[in-house]
This record gives structure tokens, sequence and C-alpha cells, in this order.
């Protein structure tokens, strides 16, 4: 497949860009954080999303959802990370999708419709340990009943606070580390024994700290089969790695234009900054970096519309260099900006405080090279 | 339209598989191993020859080039099902030479029909090897300070002057060169663009010696060499416009070369030198970082060639791209170079005697430090991407 959009693709482009510009600029990101909005977002802005197709764009057509795949997910979640959009869209959208793409019939007809529509929102309960490792599940989901009851804790569920329904990864069987054994699971965060206490990121973007004691769930609530969650859940996590990075992406490109136009602007020794070799050096090799991101992420939503085999390998490339870039992209837009970039007021800093959430989630650069080495063969 | 791609595939299958020598299918391991054609050509074996024969009568030396010139008339398309069905074989290249990489392309766009009809050919065929005479002596980075100067004599060109860094200038057929025509005029605009024969009189070359030990470039002179006037290439003092075109396509093919696969990665050869513990990881940790976050770049390279390719076919603009992409390949061969000199440790240091291999570790090693200097500096590459791309403003 050519590593190039096509026009239903390009038109996407624009109309995300649009739309996130006009809708959910910096400044409203500026807006919620300063009014210690506890949702995090607006709801209005997350129907609107739903109404341009935006929340289901990983649904079905059947589903009621746009269908469009993930190359799509991506270009919206380019223009997030342009912006800084505050959203559910990455935790609903991407990962409750994905999800759910590997549910059953009923719980598809149940949920999907409702996601796509904008009015039902969810979070992946996954992670134990605040350095990403997926498998490292401790959390139980003891046989009981006609179903399980699960007891665990969870840490760093996006948009968990809010979430109508979490998706919880648990333990059926096998050693804490292994990737067989891991179960998936809905869960009603209202249920009995769930307890949700939120916790507001550096990035202005909240999570939640999630415990489940001996929550009570029944065999219509396993997502996929007994067992089997792991080849759900790194596809789940794939697909999150990979807006993730195009978020990133979308991060670099913003914050290196905002870089680029303060080197034109400001004057300092009687001439435009911009003029000196050491920053236009610097600010060539950063342009050259972010071009590299953008290939990668290109191709990991492209290998993982398409089910190819080494969509993972490209997952991983795309999570850890946009990961790099992105920090590379905002380190040295606050320093090149100087003064002005360590203030509250200027907008670059919001860039990298989200370069680095993002970064952190689902895997840094340090964990997707090891990840990629192993699937390398060293 | 997948359809006759397909058949065409399949069509250049057979065929590749009925003419390509089973010796012409095997790694390059040496210089020789290396067909550079022209008045001189020495081949290694009769397989070498037979492949550039053969491949030369289709036009496929130069696939996409038009067949009116002896190219092949591919498209873009068809271009890039050939050079796959060629990976897939493992085929070598048949010709490699300057011609392909950088005169022709120049030639192609300003050169006027009676040019093109008289060198495109030979170079498809690989029967006049070509060298390049760019820098001098006081011109390097700054190259359109150069001096080497054309009178006009009437009825010939006189050029004096010397050529540095002209690569295989002694065993070359012809040159395309950048003179000083218009003394008077600015400095990009007296240059002219001339062709002329290396065995006219008054032309000599003196091989210079690398850290590397090879001798692949040369310091070249023209004392009172006298060039016939339908050899200068497009407009008379226009010559610059021509070798910024051509320095375009040397720096993309540059960064094609190492974008290129079908060679071991450095992890591959660090497995096998340095073995794996007992979940397969690399041995050495701390080693296996850096060959990660190599292969990181690596692959989003690869990845960025492909797109460029892909963007150009699809119609849009990739001539801004062209100093990333020789920036970022240069600096990706000398990581992986230094990346390899690590992996063997104190044998990647054995130059002479049993068992160094002529030294060719060392030798590549030392060989890639050029990378960042040939075909303009790295700085010079940052420095385009600086002004060009990004617009930023001139000191």
């Amino acid at each position: 497949m050519a590593l190039v959009l096509n026009d239903e693709q390009a038109m996407i482009r624009e109309a995300a860009d649009g739309f996130f510009a006009s809708e959910a600029p910096v400044s409203e990101l500026r807006r919620l954080r300063d009014a210690g909005d506890t949702t995090g977002f607006s709801r209005d802005l997350w129907k609107k999303m739903a109404e341009m197709g935006f929340a289901g764009v990983l649904v079905p057509e059947a589903h009621g959802g746009s269908g469009l795949g993930l190359v799509a997910a991506n270009l919206i979640q380019e223009a997030v990370g342009r912006n800084l959009s505050l959203s559910p869209f990455l935790s609903t959208a991407v990962l409750g999708a994905t999800a759910l793409a590997g549910a059953s019939e009923d719980q598809q007809a149940a949920l999907l419709p409702k996601l796509a529509a904008g009015d039902l929102l969810l979070a992946l309960a996954s992670d134990e340990a605040s350095r990403h490792a997926p498998h490292l599940i401790r959390t139980r989901a003891e046989a009981a009943g006609n179903g399980f009851r699960i007891t665990g804790a969870k840490t760093f569920v996006l948009d968990g606070h809010v979430a109508d329904r979490l998706i919880v990864a648990a333990r059926t069987s096998g050693e804490d580390g292994a990737r067989d054994g891991i179960t998936l699971f809905l869960v009603d965060p209202k249920a009995a024994g769930v307890a949700v206490k939120r916790t507001s990121m550096v990035d202005s973007r909240n999570a939640a700290d999630i415990r489940f004691d001996g929550v009570q769930v029944d065999g219509a609530d396993v997502i996929g089969a007994v067992g089997e969650g792991a080849a759900i859940l790194d596809r789940v996590l794939d697909a999150g790695r990979t807006c993730l990075a195009a978020e990133m992406v979308g991060v670099s490109a913003q914050s290196f234009s905002m870089t680029v136009g303060y080197l034109k602007e400001r004057e300092q020794f009687g001439r435009k900054i911009g003029s000196f070799q050491a920053l236009q050096h610097r600010a060539a090799q950063l342009y050259c970096e972010i071009e590299l991101a953008k290939s990668a992420t290109l191709k990991a939503a492209q290998a993982l519309d398409a089910g190819d085999k080494d969509a993972p390998l490209y997952a991983s490339l795309a999570k850890a260099k946009a990961g790099a870039v992105a920090r590379l992209a905002t380190n040295e837009g606050v320093q090149m900006h100087g003064g002005i970039g360590m203030t509250d007021e200027f907008d670059i800093g919001f860039f990298m405080k989200r370069a680095r959430a993002a970064e952190t989630s689902f895997g840094d650069l340090s964990f997707h090279g090891d990840r990629l080495a192993r699937m390398l063969g060293y | 339209m997948a359809e006759p791609l397909e058949a065409f595939r399949g069509e250049t299958r057979a065929w590749l598989e009925a003419n390509c020598p089973p010796e012409m299918r095997e790694r390059v391991l040496e210089e020789a191993d290396v067909c550079w054609g022209g008045r001189n050509v020495r081949f290694k074996n009769d397989a070498q020859r037979l492949w550039l024969e053969r491949m030369a009568a289709r036009g496929w030396t130069v696939p996409e080039w038009p067949k009116e010139y002896g190219g092949g008339g591919l498209s873009a398309d068809e271009a890039k099902v050939l050079a796959e069905e060629m990976r897939r074989i493992h085929a070598r290249p048949p010709l490699s030479s300057f011609g392909i990489w950088m005169l022709g392309p120049a030639l192609l766009k300003y050169g006027n029909e009676a040019q093109k009809k008289e060198h495109i050919p030979k170079i498809v065929r690989g029967e006049i090897r070509w060298c390049q005479g760019y820098s001098e002596p006081g011109a390097g980075s700054d190259l359109a300070s150069l001096k080497t100067k054309a009178e006009d004599k009437g009825d010939h060109w006189l050029v004096n002057g010397s050529k540095i860094w002209t690569s295989y200038a002694d065993q070359a057929d012809w040159i395309f060169c950048l003179v000083r025509t218009e003394p008077d005029a600015s400095k990009h605009e007296g240059i002219s663009f001339l062709l002329f024969d290396m065995a006219s009189e008054g032309v000599s070359t003196s091989p210079i010696k690398l850290i590397s030990g090879y001798s692949p470039f040369c310091q070249t002179f023209f004392d009172n060499v006298k060039v016939p006037k339908e050899n200068l290439v497009g407009t008379r003092g226009k010559g610059w416009s021509i070798a910024k075109y051509l320095l375009t396509h040397e720096r993309s093919s540059i960064g094609a070369d190492f974008g290129s696969a079908g060679r071991d990665t450095a992890a591959q050869i660090a497995k096998k030198r340095v073995g794996t513990r007992a979940d397969g990881a690399l041995a050495d940790e701390g080693l296996r970082v850096d060959l990660a976050r190599h292969d990181i770049d690596t692959l989003c390279f690869a990845l960025t060639m492909e797109r460029v390719k892909d963007e150009a076919k699809a119609g849009q603009d990739i001539g801004h791209l062209s100093s990333m992409l020789k920036h970022v390949g240069s600096e990706l061969n000398k990581s992986r170079q230094e990346l390899l000199m690590s992996v063997f440790g104190s044998d990647g240091l054995l130059w002479d005697g049993e068992g160094a291999h002529d030294g060719d570790m060392a030798k590549a090693w030392l060989r890639s430090r050029a990378n960042s200097i040939e075909g303009g500096t790295a700085e010079v590459q940052l420095g385009i991407i600086a002004k060009r791309v990004l617009t930023l403003p001139d000191a």
C-alpha cells in the first residue's frame, strides 16, 4: 500500500484540522484547567465529535459508526495533538472501540451504537505499575457463582474518573507476568466494590486509580475468551500507541511551527535570532526528526488497518520514535523561546507537558526499543 | 490498474529468472564485483558482461528513462516492481555509474536533442564512464566560488584550472564540469556546465590517498584543454541551476543507497558475534540498547524513503526533501559503521596480515566518515533546510 493518504483520508485530515482548531484550541485547554474542571473536557465537544463521525471512527457502520479505520483515527488524533484538544477520544473511540471489536455480537450491539453516538464513555484499566508493563497483571478474577470476583488495583486509567464502563484486564490463571491467563472484563464502575479515585496529571488531563475489592461480574461480561485476553489487549494497546504516536507528531509539528515562527520574529544582538547558525541547524535537525516520525506513524496505522503481521513492530516503532521526537521538539521549543517559554502565560509549556504524558502512556522509548529488539530477534 | 501491473510482475520475474546469471545474484564482496562500464571496462567474469548487456538491451540499467534514448520507458509503478523483483532474487545492479546517478537526469532536463542523442544511449549501455568536476581546492562547501575557467576562443572553449575529489577521474572517459565562462558576472551567474573527453590534451589526474588507504578520488588538472563549443549544456552562464538540480539528484541517491535493504543489519551481525542470552536477547545489554536505537532510526528512514517515493508518484513536490534524505541517510550509515566497529571489538581494528580481510571493517568505517562531507556536508544540508525549507532569515 502506498505510504500516502488517499483522497478520503485527505478530506478527513482537513475536516479534523478545521474542527479542532475552531472548537477546541489550546485556549480551551487553558480555560478548563483554570476552572479546575473535574471532568477534564467539554461534554458538548464530545457530542459534536460524535456528530462529525469522530467518536465512531473505529465502529463499523452496521453499529452506527463511520468505520473509517485507524489511519483516519490517527489523522483526528494528530489534529488533537496540534491543538491540545481535550476529549475522551483516545480512551473511548480508540481503546474502547478496539477492545469491543473483540467482543461478542450481543456486547457490540449493546455498546457500540452508544459509543458512536457519544453516549458511552469507556476506559481501559490495564496498567498496574507506574512504568508500563502490559502483562504484569496481579489483579485476580476468581471463578465465583456463574461469573467471577475481581480483586486488585489499577493505575493511570485514562479517563477512568468519568467512564461509564471499564474494560478491566484481570488474571484468571498463570503467573503475574505471563501473557497467558489474562481475561478482559466489562465492569460497571458503580458496581459494589469498585473505588475510583481521580488523579490529575501534569498535562491537565485526568486519569484514575481504581481498586476492585471482590467485584462480582458474570460470564456475559467477559470480552473474548477466558484466559486469552492478551491477544485483544495487545491489539488495543497497539492501536492506542499508534494514535498516541500520531498525537505526538501533531504536538511536535505545532510546537516546531511555533518555535520557527518565534525564531523569525524575536530580535537580539540587533538581528533575528533565527539568523544564528547554532539555532538554524538545531531547527533543521528537528525538521528531519519530525519527518521520520511521520513516516513510521502512517505505516503503523496502515499495518494495523490491514491486519499486517508486522503491525506490532510498526506500532512500537512509531511510539518509540514519535515519543523521542515529541520530547526533543518540545524541549527545544521551550529552550529556543528562552525565558518566555518558561512562563505559564505562553502556550509552549503545555505542549511539553503533553509530550511527556503521551510518551509515558503505554510505553516510552526504552520500553518500545526493548520490544522492537525482541521482535527483531535480539 | 493493478492487473496489468501484476502481469508485468509475472513477465519480469520470468525474464529475470532466465537472464540473471547465478553469479550476479551473489552479494557484492569487493570493488571488482561492481561494474562501472566505460571504454576500458574490465569485466570480472562473463556473467558480469552478459548481465550488463542483457539489462542494457532492455534499457533496464535505467528503467524510467525514455525509450527514445535507450532507457526502459517504465512507469514509476513498473520500475518499483522491477526493483522488487530484482531484490527478491538478490540481483546486483548491472551497472554503477555517475552517468546514471547524476549526469543523465541533468542532460534529460537541460541538454539539447543532439547532446541527449549522443550521450544518453552510451550511459545506458555503460560505454562511457563519467566523472564529476565540481569541487576545487579552494571551493568546497562554497562550491560557487569555483575558479576553473573556460575562455571563449571563437571556435572552442579553452579550459584552465583544477578540480578535486573527482571520483575515479583516473578511470573515467568523460567529465561533466563546472567552469567559469563569464569572469565579470556575479559568483552564481558566471558558471557554465561543460562536457569533455578526459583523453583531451592537457588533462591530467593525480590520485589522492585517503585515511581508508583507498584512492577513489583524484585531483584533476586542466592545462589549456580545448573543448568544442557545442559541449556546453543549457544556457551559457546558467550552469549553477544545472549544478543544483544535479546535486539534488546526487543527494537523493546517496540517501537511497543507505536506505536500501538486503544487507544484514548491525543487530543481525551482532547476534552472530556476541551471542544471546537464554531468553534470546543479545548478551551485551548496553550494545543491545544502542542497536535498538539505531534500528528505530534505520526503519524510520527506510519508511521515509518509501513515503517520499510514493508522494512523488502521487504528484507531490518532493524537491525540498532531498537535503533531509541526504543528511539522515549519511548520519545513519556513519552510525551503522560505528556500531559495527563496537560489535567487532579488536577484530574490527585489524588492518593487515592473516585474518585481517584487507582491513575491510576498519576501511568501511573510515570510508563512512566521508558520507557527511561529500555531496555537500551535513552543515551545508542543515543550512539548506534552514534557509529554503524553514525560510529562516539570513545573517
